[in-house]
């Protein structure tokens, strides 16, 4: 029995998700397969959009004004500067007040778990508080037993970017934490639930008692970062709470993985796939695919626990990651695309796939497919291989997102045209 | 006139620890100098072989001999850095019965004990042995961990009161006429412990006597006196795995040839070598051909390395010495013996004295023989020690053992930890503070790593040496910042940052030559936690210009 669908999305990532969610919006009844967990728990949660340009210039202050001038082939050149506005509003209406800057173009420094700043143009409301252009002084709050984020260091380290506010940091005890190496999620949980804990005054609260050693701690400072851990389900009320009961704005610094601030944006996108009525299955891969006799993708097939099961949609877009999500792969000998095989441009030679300074401008970080502005990927001649087949995300090639801090952008932007021309198709 | 010390070793490699720690324990005055870190040069960079002697059984029986003696030493002093896997010496259908049955013959001479074992004995030691592999023979090759072995005697040595000088490099010998008498070193940071961000100074260091112990840099050594010393520096690679694939040593039975040798090392695999003459051991060529060498030529014994992951390769400089007029061509065919070399007989130059040649199995005992020569010379007469006092980490391990706790880390943990500290493991993991793991692939917790930063300084690769943070599989993608967060704040912001690059890229150096499939997905993931979320590749903090904070997103509230 084939699946029947009128778009199907092969990925479950930023790219993907949008993707579909655009394709949706368009009426068009679509299915989302994934096969393994995405990326989105190793992200910050940040939506950068350009924080640099593909030259090093930045951190831009205006990323519109420089996506104006991006290489032939960048996936924003491809899709245009004023679609990288609707899809960002796109984005915006998605998120609604869980996320915030869309009332400037003007990219936000948003302090990370390094120490030092991140150019984003749109940000958690969680880390809203923390801004860097923010001049208000600030008191960053670690934990002893997560390691992951030193504040005292955090706080010199953003005093020596030229940050124009004086920071702090201190580490103290978390209240409830029992185990040294207790996973993020259970911080997260124990102030969700706000659970009872023993402190050396008694049994108590979690957030009661996180506040009683922060106040103790508080000088003069009028805002207090602490690391991403501040609830998953319940964030926004222990922020507030925390936030009244130390009588200062509270924010969270985003950290890696696993991140609660990616994991929660993965809930907010899944949360709106349901509610736009996409069909999800997840944990199973596309093993392979068939094609019409003009040349079209009929159908894939997906292995759901070991049973081949063919779905068919008239339109596809691929957002399966890039070399991290396993979207492209790589041999000794060559990088590929492992369920098409699309074309992945690549020096023949792997010692030519680096370069020695590890900062340095890296070709592995522009792996990825060549598009035409379709989004349709496209074969050694510059030909689309498919034209009911379209790509988005880190999948495609020709820009680093780590270096330009662009990739929640790319996805956004790439999935949203892609989603939207493959609704508009498959409505025809 | 008098002099700084008494006897000043140069190079902190094996050789020039042990010597170090021989003649510290004797009682002399000892200052041991390094141009890097302690291993830095040959050491460092070997396939952690503990020889039986059965590679030398049949090519080089006098080295054999040394080898089984002193791997049965080094067990006993140095049991924390040994993992007694036991090795096999593989005979594939095309390989030479003669050359097995020598080799076997070879091993009984020399007193190694060998064991013949039919190819389904030998698969059931070792399950991903190819189908077609004949036979093996069976002998106590183990692995050793070169760095921590060369850690404990630098330590050893310092606790008997040597000083211990890294990061400072020898850029002149001291020499009056016809007697050396010290040496100009320039300190990377300052003396004492390296501090990034500080700038260097220079020091001349005086002895009654210096052992050039640098290996394959003797020559250039040599030359700052006008002595040549020829040594022949031969590069090797080594690829390593992501997984042990045998737990067992696995050498091909061969007379010689490269790729022959796999080595169960930690939680890795490394598969070596080549043997190829270089004419500079700081800057030669490490080249594609050479890895894909190892994986396809040991594919041969063990199959499933064809598919498996690799996640570093590294090469090393063996220190081949001949002595003048031998003549032989091939470095393959160059003993493996070591050669003193005092240069009052041979040049007419008093004070100095090199060691060439040799190989880590043997280090001690070279060590030995060195510090009887230097006593002869000085006119001391105490004996060595070192074959009979344990290193530090394994003082009677046995009984210790017995009482070890875990210290509230999750077992697995605790018990990596107390392999790498041995005799140590209480004194560094005893502790009241939170003890959080910071590298969850090697499973090293907080208190090691303050334990090594302790010892190193703000050298996060001496830390990682020390305790193998940051050498699994996601080489120091997830955990270098966190190791050097805990520089912070005895050591500032600024040099803590300057500590952590270094690390980053010293990884990255040896993962270049693992790009491709999984390894090439997590050096993207790296590159991405370290560029994307934390911005450390466009760091304001280290950029020339200021940012204008105010023309930024200053928030809607």
């Amino acid at each position: 029995m084939a699946m029947e669908d009128d778009v199907l999305v092969i990925g479950g990532g930023l790219a993907g998700t949008t993707a579909a969610l655009a394709a949706a919006d368009q009426g068009a009844q679509v299915r989302l397969v994934s096969h393994k967990q995405s990326t989105l728990r190793h992200a910050s949660g940040l939506i950068d959009v350009l924080g640099y340009t593909p030259a090093g210039d930045g951190p831009l202050v205006d990323p519109f004004d420089a996506l104006a001038n991006l290489p032939e082939g960048h996936p924003y050149e491809r899709v245009g500067l004023e679609t990288v506005r609707e899809a960002l509003s796109f984005f915006d209406e998605i998120a609604g007040d869980t996320y915030e800057g869309g009332h400037t173009d003007a990219n936000a420094l948003v302090p990370t778990h390094g120490g030092t700043v991140k150019p984003t143009a749109r940000y958690p409301a969680s880390t809203a508080a923390g801004l860097a252009s923010d001049d208000r002084d600030t008191l960053l709050v670690g934990f002893e037993t997560l390691p992951d984020f030193e504040a005292p260091l955090a706080a010199a380290h953003l005093e020596a970017a030229g940050a124009p506010f004086a920071a702090r940091g201190v580490t103290i005890r978390f209240p409830g934490i029992v185990r040294d190496d207790a996973k993020v999620t259970r911080y997260a949980h124990l102030l969700d639930h706000d659970e009872t804990v023993e402190t050396a005054a008694g049994k108590t609260t979690a957030r009661d008692a996180l506040a009683d050693i922060v106040r103790s701690q508080l000088e003069e400072e009028a805002r207090v970062g602490f690391p991403a851990i501040l609830g998953d389900e319940h964030t926004n009320t222990v922020r507030d709470d925390l936030a009244e009961r130390l009588g200062v704005d509270v924010f969270e610094v985003p950290m890696g993985p696993p991140s609660l601030p990616g994991l929660r944006l993965e809930d907010l996108l899944y949360e709106a796939l349901e509610d736009a009525g996409v069909r999800v299955t997840t944990g199973v891969p596309v093993v392979e695919y068939e094609t019409t006799d003009d040349g079209r993708i009929d159908h894939v097939v997906v292995d759901r626990n070991g049973t081949e099961i063919p779905h068919r949609a008239a339109e596809y877009v691929l957002a399966t990651g890039g070399l991290v999500g396993k979207g492209v792969r790589s041999e000794r000998e060559r990088v590929f695309e492992p369920i098409f095989d699309c074309h992945v441009p690549h020096p023949a030679d792997r010692y030519d796939w680096f370069v020695d300074d590890v900062f340095g401008d890296q070709p592995y970080a522009r792996f990825g497919l060549p598009v035409d502005r379709e989004l349709r990927p496209l074969d050694v001649g510059d030909e689309p291989v498919f034209s009911n087949l379209r790509a988005a995300g880190a999948v495609l090639g020709g820009y680093d997102f780590a270096a330009e801090k662009s990739g929640s952008g790319v996805s956004l932007a790439t999935g949203y045209v892609a989603g939207q021309r493959a609704g508009t198709e498959a409505g025809r | 006139m008098a002099r700084d010390t008494e006897v000043l070793v140069l190079g902190g490699g094996s050789t020039g620890c042990g010597i170090a720690r021989d003649l510290a324990m004797r009682g002399l005055e000892v200052t041991l100098v390094e141009r890097g870190n302690l291993t830095d040069g040959t050491t460092g960079r070997m396939h952690g072989l503990l020889h039986s002697g059965g590679r030398y059984a049949v090519s080089d029986q006098a080295s054999a001999t040394e080898c089984i003696e002193e791997n049965e030493v080094l067990r006993e002093i140095a049991g924390h850095c040994v993992e007694e896997t036991g090795g096999l010496f593989v005979q594939r259908p095309e390989d030479s019965d003669d050359y097995f049955r020598e080799k076997l013959e070879g091993c009984r001479e020399c007193g190694i004990p060998a064991r013949v074992l039919s190819g389904s004995e030998a698969r059931e030691v070792e399950p991903y042995l190819a189908d077609d592999v004949k036979r093996a023979i069976e002998v106590p090759d183990g692995a050793v961990d070169p760095f921590r072995l060369c850690v404990a005697n630098a330590i050893d040595a310092e606790n008997h009161g040597a000083r211990v000088e890294t990061h400072a490099e020898v850029i002149d010998l001291l020499r009056d006429g016809d007697d050396i008498y010290g040496v100009e070193v320039r300190h990377d940071s300052g003396p004492g412990k390296r501090t990034h961000a500080t700038p260097g100074t220079t020091e001349e260091i005086t002895a009654e006597y210096v052992v050039n112990a640098t290996g394959a840099w003797a020559g250039q050594i040599g030359a700052m006196a006008d002595l040549e010393i020829a040594v022949r520096p031969s590069k090797g690679v080594m690829t390593i795995m992501n997984v042990r694939q045998v737990d067992t040593v696995i050498n091909r039975c061969h007379p010689k040839g490269d790729a022959d040798i796999i080595v169960p090392h930690e939680t890795t695999a490394i598969l070596g070598t080549t043997d190829e003459e270089v004419s500079d051991p700081d800057d030669y060529p490490e080249e594609r051909w050479e890895v894909d060498q190892m994986i396809d030529t040991l594919s041969e014994l063990v199959p499933i390395l064809e598919e498996a992951r690799t996640i570093r390769s590294f090469w090393g400089v063996r220190p081949l010495y001949e002595p003048p007029g031998t003549g032989t061509q091939d470095p393959t065919d160059i003993t493996r013996d070591f050669f003193l070399l005092d240069h009052a007989d041979r040049d007419g130059v008093a004070g100095m004295s090199s060691i060439v040649g040799g190989k880590f199995t043997t280090y001690r005992m070279m060590a030995e023989d060195i510090a009887d020569h230097v006593c002869e010379k000085l006119g001391v007469s105490t004996t060595c020690a070192t074959a009979d006092e344990p290193l530090p980490g394994s003082e009677n391990i046995a009984t210790l053992e017995a009482g070890m706790d875990d210290f509230g880390l999750r077992s697995p943990v605790a018990r990596r930890s107390r392999q790498r500290l041995g005799s140590r493991a209480r004194e560094v993991l005893e502790t009241d503070e939170p003890n959080p793991v910071i590298c969850q692939c090697e499973g090293v917790t907080l208190a090691e790593i303050n334990d090594a930063i302790a010892q190193s300084g703000t050298d996060l690769n001496a830390v990682r040496i020390r305790t193998r943070a940051s050498m699994g599989n996601c080489q120091g993608g997830f955990c270098c910042q966190n190791m050097a967060n805990e520089l912070h704040p005895e050591y500032d912001e600024e040099t803590v940052r300057e500590a952590l690059d270094e690390l980053f890229q010293e990884r990255w150096k040896g993962e270049r030559h693992a790009l491709w499939g999984e390894q090439l997905s997590q050096a993207m993931l790296n590159y991405a936690l370290h560029a994307t979320t934390m911005n450390r590749d466009r760091d304001p903090a280290s950029a020339t210009s200021d940012v204008d904070f105010a023309a930024f997103d200053g928030g809607s509230h």
